[in-house]
């Protein structure tokens, strides 16, 4: 057991050309809930793609519990507990809202192959996929489609689902945009509530849940680091104030 | 909070198979039943067989792009190459049909695994070009082989004994068998859009990363649905073979590969009744047209675009989504 449960080392990538995100160097502690902030474009969502492989690396290497897993595939990443959602809402529209959560929750079963069996065999889901479903608050949209859902709502569906496959490291881009007041301090609680027994990395706007959640800030822009620690320090930074004084965030 | 909803419901229920439909889907399921039992005595057999197997066929096509969102233009390849074998088989071979069908299929489904394995790492419309491209390179063995006889295909090919004692010459026993397997392949579509596998697909098809971030190796699911979908639209190409005791050439062109894609789309893709729906009626409007002196490609080219353009989900899709619940 290593205190570092991620690590990025010297990673950088480029696309055709223009440097998306230069020599970074991240070390994510266990079991703490560390923020990843910056200026638009500055990187955050490919530096997220990375980490998880959506993206190959044009220089670097990303370890995970120690492990080199820079040539590993974005499933296998998946399966060893490093589980991500996306900037953009990623649920799956024609599915129901308990659909949605059962198909992260039926692959230990080990019948996604079986098509021939009833699907009435993933009906013992149902009260764990429930569960989740009212921890984010959505018990009364369980039997809808989630293209019904709200945009914030999505949100809060896409949180349920990452949490059903229980990760080890959660990477959530994102995860408040479009929330309404009360849902941001609800799903804010449950993040707080479930990195209890888990890594949290996630890239947010919102400084002022930022600030209250996160152990650990790194402050991205133009693809470098610019500082890091916890918001105390990194919000007495000059060059931070200067980043987000330019961009219009406080 | 609720009054948004109701602004949003705006799903499209075409591309959803029709599961909450409750009461209905039964009663429906018998009365078609009861039709298709009764239809020989009504109808022409072979014309029913034919609707039979174009509608197997389209099942097939329509598990892979309605259920896995994968647009396949080479599906011929699969249903000529069973034609083919069922009919070398059953007349070389003097197979019995049962294993000239089974050969036959099994064959299809190989061939799909390579055309899968080849595939199925591109999106979209390269997809649709590499399967229309290997489809191409049958079609030319298909007229190169000296098995397949060329221009004059496998012609008088034997129907043989069922199991050793049903005399398929029989018209209403061959009915009754082709009904048979079409029943079972469509309880195969059925089942396997349902089952565990059909969820993990659909959500393939709703939103691929995301299936990749939960830890789905996506390429297995597609290409296990492929395979499928290629075995099924061989069972049709040699079940039709025996129908019309005829392989040929007609059934590996790219044509056919876009006849598929026609009768799968105007019946509605995703939908489980639609792709019979549209085989039927495109088998019954090519029968038609050919007595008049009307151009068919034509009358059904402007059929389809007008579908189309007014039926955006096809003719099923369309009335499971505005059937109200
Ligand atoms: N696939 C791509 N091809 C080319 N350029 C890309 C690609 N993905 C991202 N970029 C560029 O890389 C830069 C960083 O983008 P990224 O999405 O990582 O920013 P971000 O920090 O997440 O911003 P935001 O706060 O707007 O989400 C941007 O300039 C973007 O245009
Ligand atoms: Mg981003």
């Amino acid at each position: 057991m290593t205190d570092i449960i991620l690590e990025a080392r010297n990673l950088t990538k480029e696309f055709k050309g223009f440097v998306a995100v230069r020599d970074v160097n991240l070390q994510v502690r266990r079991g703490t809930i560390h923020a990843l902030i910056g200026p638009n474009g500055a990187g955050k969502s490919t530096v997220f793609n990375l980490l998880t492989k959506f993206l190959a690396p044009t220089h670097g290497q990303i370890l995970y519990d120690g492990r080199d897993i820079t040539a590993m595939k974005p499933a296998d990443v998946a399966l060893m507990g490093l589980v991500r959602s996306f900037q953009i809402s990623a649920v799956f529209p024609h599915l129901s809202v308990l659909e949605n959560v059962r198909v992260a929750l039926q692959r230990p079963l080990g019948t996604s192959f079986h098509f021939w069996k009833s699907g009435s065999t993933l009906h013992d889901l149902h009260g764990r996929a429930l569960d989740l479903i009212e921890a984010v608050n959505l018990t009364p949209w369980a039997h809808h489609t989630a293209a019904e859902l709200p945009y914030g709502r999505k949100r809060a569906l896409e949180i349920a689902t990452t949490l059903a496959l229980d990760p080890e490291v959660m990477l959530l881009d994102e995860p408040l945009a479009g929330m309404g007041h009360e849902d941001i301090e609800r799903t804010a609680a449950l993040i707080k509530r479930v990195s209890a027994d888990r890594t949290v990395l996630m890239v947010e706007h919102n400084l002022s849940v930022v600030a209250h959640l996160s152990d650990t800030i790194t402050v991205l822009r133009r693809g470098e680091i610019l500082a890091e620690g916890p918001y105390e320090v990194v919000s007495k930074n000059a060059q931070v104030m200067e980043a987000y004084m330019g961009t219009g965030h406080a | 909070m609720t009054s948004q909803i109701g602004a949003e419901t705006g799903v499209e229920a075409g591309v959803r198979a029709p599961a909450g439909t409750g009461a209905r889907t039964p009663l429906l399921v018998g009365a078609g039943l009861l039709l298709a039992v009764a239809a020989p005595f009504a109808l022409y057999p072979v014309f029913l067989m034919k609707v039979l197997c174009f509608a197997l066929f389209a099942c097939a096509f329509n598990l892979l792009i309605g259920f896995a969102g994968l647009m396949s233009f080479g599906h011929a390849a699969f249903f000529g190459t069973a034609a083919y074998v069922a009919a070398h088989a059953a007349k070389a071979w003097a197979l019995p049909p049962e294993l000239a069908v089974l050969a036959a299929t099994l064959v299809a489904a190989a061939l799909g695994l390579v055309f899968g394995a080849i595939a199925i790492r591109r999106q979209g419309i390269y997809f649709a070009m590499i399967t229309l491209a290997l489809s191409q390179m049958i079609y030319f063995l298909a007229l190169q082989l000296p098995f397949t006889h060329g221009e004059d295909g496998i012609q008088a090919v034997p129907r043989g004994m069922l199991f050793g004692v049903i005399d398929l010459m029989d018209p209403l026993a061959m009915y009754y068998s082709v009904l048979a397997v079409f029943l079972a392949g469509f309880a195969l579509v059925w089942r396997a859009v349902n089952s565990p596998f059909g969820q993990v697909l659909k959500a393939i098809r709703e939103n691929e990363p995301r299936a990749i971030s939960l830890g789905y190796r996506t390429e297995r699911y597609k290409l296990l649905a492929f395979v499928l979908s290629a075995a099924l639209a061989g069972l049709a190409g040699a079940t039709k073979a025996l129908v019309f005791q005829l392989a040929s050439l007609t059934d590996v062109t790219w044509q056919m590969s876009g006849e598929v894609v026609l009768m799968t789309l105007l019946g509605g893709m995703g939908t489980l009744f639609g792709p019979v729906v549209g085989a039927a009626l495109v088998v019954t409007l090519e029968s038609y047209l050919a007595a008049t002196s009307l151009p068919v490609p034509v009358v059904i080219g402007c059929i389809f675009v007008v579908c189309v353009l007014v039926f955006r989900r096809g003719i099923v899709g369309e009335l499971l989504a505005r059937w109200p619940k």
